[in-house]
């Protein structure tokens, strides 16, 4: 393995492949906050020469975490393809890179040489993308699940309603939905991040949107994003949900500090097939983003780039219904401004879909972040040119819960109508039934959350 | 196929009488979203907005009368829009220009988050500080995007305010109370002329001895453990400045740790959070502080292993 370059007749050398992987990133604060960032313009790009160069195998055998050590090195080795990987493993990461982009390479092509890489694979090819390679790349690819609908189709912009309330009030959570509604947004999924995580608390939820589906018909998935734990304890005491969730982390040290293990995946994914409401075969969701394992000390010197690849190759062995970076969620110790967030929004729906999950994004910001609503908006129609299965809606942008802003009601269909986009099909024959869309658009009776009373069983 | 506006209105109005249980109770609304029928502005005479309105008649459109306004020009059912309304303070009834929002909507969010930033990006006024009778050290940070990139920076207090917090202070007292900005200056400013005074009245009222308040700038809620050492203090408090939300940039935490040392899990710490005008107010979350900080004395114990 060539660990050197010269570039502008200077030679730059690394400290082994992690110290390429971690250099060879795009300017991230986080990174810098771990001490392990490139030190200039131009060490960057030589590291992305010397990554350009390195060959599958080589990173195949360099997880960021050892084998020995780690569930999701374990459970990512482990899962591949070995016959796809010995074909390819001589690859160096600029073949790969252009094999991805070539005319020749097609949709099948690419899914299929999925199932032969790891997620530090995956990463590195991500760092030697530019942010159109990324969207080009992506929008060669979809990945499809199906829960009660079929998110991911080509041709299709999906959204999940998240109609949070700061006393997880049901009657106020249920306002909210409507709402969203009422716009056409919630084919994805209606998912309430709950105040409370009681299994009592969350067992009410997740029937009141049970209750709500069920009451107006409307094919879609719900979800209650509590703790894992707390969502089991609800549904073993007979609470309705299709989906399971959990933010999941790219080290099981990360994954410990967020309480949960390989073994409560399994049972929870269990329960949901013998006590799920959801059709299935895909129910489970996950939530990632970078930085989250730096923040738990969980990072092992790698850096967030090549951690979050590691979420979805965790995350694959659970065929989801869904997941999604919340991309500008954590801070910007870890994301500083609008140029980041929007660099980790492309290269985490890239990476997810790369690795063969049907991939999302909360494009979203804090208020300590240099970035605002212009920046997301941006965003959310660039991840949509991509081919992203889903965004995220909330009344006017404004998370009163989390205290965070996203997408609002009023994007989604916005971008749909630019893009030629529509949402999954049972979903718009609802809401054409409903009234609220005809011909793609909203009709003028969308926006209105009470053109439902007195509707429905 | 194409249909006239009037024919697809027909239609879609036979949809939605069909699809009713009942029929709604504004029959003759229409719009649900899109409040210009006709196009904008009136063709007839001139239209001005004057300036000599006085200032006590402008309209502020981040005031709660303009927030709780439903910009739906006719929902179908008027009273379940109010009722919905005021089951959750998330902004629904937003209405809508096209898929887009409403001008009024769009601008008071951007004012909101303008306020919100300005509260992370300003510096608590001096004078405050003067007022309270707090003097002022700094952590290891050296401005504010140095403090929002580095958090490890923000959990330490550099030589001068160690130098200075150790000559100061009252040392070996059983309650340290400090105030810091954290992410939001506005937070101090509004909150600490109340919950200051009201938690150290009701230490001394339960005979509970405490040691010198101060300022720290820059502060992460963990330079509360170095502090701790420092003084040897047996219950540590910090008041500080909560990351703004749209909806307030003047929330409050106070975080408590019985006998906190440099590397304590952060499960050791006790929070009361939420502290604001619209949540917990100052003056009562004071006594609140004050009680817990009984309690953990009594019980030697904060975070988890502290039940209240």
């Amino acid at each position: 393995m060539r660990l050197k370059t010269k570039l502008a007749g200077e030679i730059h050398r690394f400290r082994d492949l992690k110290d390429v992987m971690n250099k060879a990133n795009e300017e991230k604060s986080g990174d810098v906050l771990a001490g392990i960032a490139a030190e200039s313009q131009l060490q960057r790009i030589a590291a992305k020469e010397v990554l350009s160069n390195v060959l599958l195998s080589d990173l195949y055998n360099h997880p960021a975490v050892p084998y020995e050590e780690d569930e999701v090195t374990r459970l990512n080795i482990d899962g591949l393809n070995m016959t796809i990987y010995e074909k390819i493993k001589n690859w160096s990461v600029a073949e790969l890179r252009e094999w991805i982009l070539s005319y020749e390479t097609s949709e099948e092509d690419i899914k299929r040489i999925s199932r032969g890489l790891t997620a530090e694979m995956v990463a590195a090819v991500a760092k030697i993308m530019s942010n159109l390679d990324l969207i080009y790349a992506c929008n060669k690819i979809r990945i499809s699940a199906h829960c009660n609908t079929t998110i991911g189709l080509r041709g299709t912009l999906s959204t999940r309603l998240q109609p949070n309330h700061p006393t997880d009030n049901v009657e106020g959570i249920i306002a909210s939905a409507l709402e969203g509604l009422s716009y056409g947004v919630g084919d994805a999924l209606i998912g309430l991040n709950p105040v409370n995580d009681t299994a009592d608390n969350i067992a009410r939820c997740m029937n009141a949107l049970h209750e709500l589906k069920e009451k107006y018909e409307i094919p879609t998935q719900t979800c209650v994003l509590g703790h894992i734990t707390s969502q089991i304890e609800a549904v073993k005491k007979g609470a309705a949900t299709d989906t399971i969730f959990q933010s999941i982390a790219g080290s099981q040290k990360g994954n410990e500090a967020f309480g949960f293990n390989t073994e409560i995946v399994m049972e929870a994914w269990d329960l949901m097939k013998h006590r799920g409401y959801g059709t299935g075969p895909n129910v489970m969701y996950f939530e990632t983003g970078q930085g989250s394992e730096l923040s738990s000390e969980a990072n092992f010197g790698a850096d967030q780039v090549t951690m979050e690849a590691r979420c979805y190759g965790f995350a694959r062995n659970f065929n989801p219904f869904m997941v999604n970076t919340v991309v500008g969620f954590i801070g910007p110790e870890y994301l500083y401004d609008s140029r980041q967030v929007i660099r980790a929004g492309l290269e985490d729906h890239f990476m997810g879909k790369l690795t063969g999950i049907p991939m999302g994004c909360d494009c979203c910001y804090t208020n300590h972040m240099m970035a605002d609503q212009n920046d997301i908006e941006n965003l959310t129609t660039l991840l949509s040119a991509a081919g992203c299965n889903y965004v995220i809606g909330i009344p006017a942008s404004d998370d009163v819960m989390l205290n965070y802003q996203t997408n609002s009601y009023h994007d989604a269909n916005a971008v749909r109508e630019i893009l030629g986009l529509r949402p999954i099909r049972e979903f718009e024959i609802w809401c054409e039934k409903m009234g609220i869309m005809e011909n793609g658009r909203l009709t003028k009776y969308a926006g209105d959350p009470t053109i439902f009373m007195g509707r429905g069983k | 196929m194409t249909m006239n506006q009037n024919q697809l209105e027909a239609l879609i109005r036979e949809v939605i009488t069909e699809v009713l249980g009942s029929p709604a109770k504004n029959d003759s609304a229409v719009p649900a979203g899109d409040v210009w029928k006709t196009g904008p502005g009136s063709t007839d005479g001139a239209r001005e907005e004057r300036d000599d309105i006085p200032d006590d008649q402008l309209v502020d459109i981040t005031s709660p009368e303009v927030r709780q306004r439903i910009l739906i020009a006719n929902p179908m059912d008027v009273e379940m829009m109010d009722r919905m309304r005021q089951m959750t303070n998330a902004r629904i009834g937003a209405g809508r220009s096209g898929p887009r929002l409403n001008t009024v909507t769009m601008l008071t969010l951007r004012a909101n988050h303008a306020t919100a930033r300005d509260s992370v990006f300003s510096e608590v006024d001096p004078a405050l500080l003067e007022e309270m009778n707090l003097f002022s050290v700094q952590t290891r940070c050296t401005d504010k995007n140095n403090y929002l990139t580095r958090p490890d920076l923000g959990r330490r207090l550099n030589e001068e305010g160690r130098r200075i917090i150790d000559q100061k202070c009252k040392k070996h007292v059983q309650a340290q109370i400090y105030v810091s900005d954290g992410l939001s200056s506005k937070a101090v400013e509004a909150n600490v002329r109340d919950i200051l005074p009201a938690i150290m009245n009701g230490l001394e009222s339960f005979g509970i001895s405490t040691g010198t308040p101060f300022f720290v700038k820059f502060g992460r809620v963990g330079v509360m453990d170095e502090i701790s050492e420092i003084v040897d203090a047996e219950v540590t408090c910090v008041l500080l400045g909560e990351r703004p939300g749209l909806s307030t940039a003047e929330s409050m935490s106070a975080y408590l740790v019985y006998r906190a040392t440099i590397g304590n899990p952060e499960s050791v710490r006790t929070v009361v959070s939420n502290i604001h005008r619209d949540g917990i107010n100052s003056v009562e979350a004071g006594a609140y502080v004050a009680e817990i900080i009984r309690i953990m004395l009594e019980k030697k114990a904060s975070g988890v292993d502290l039940s209240l």
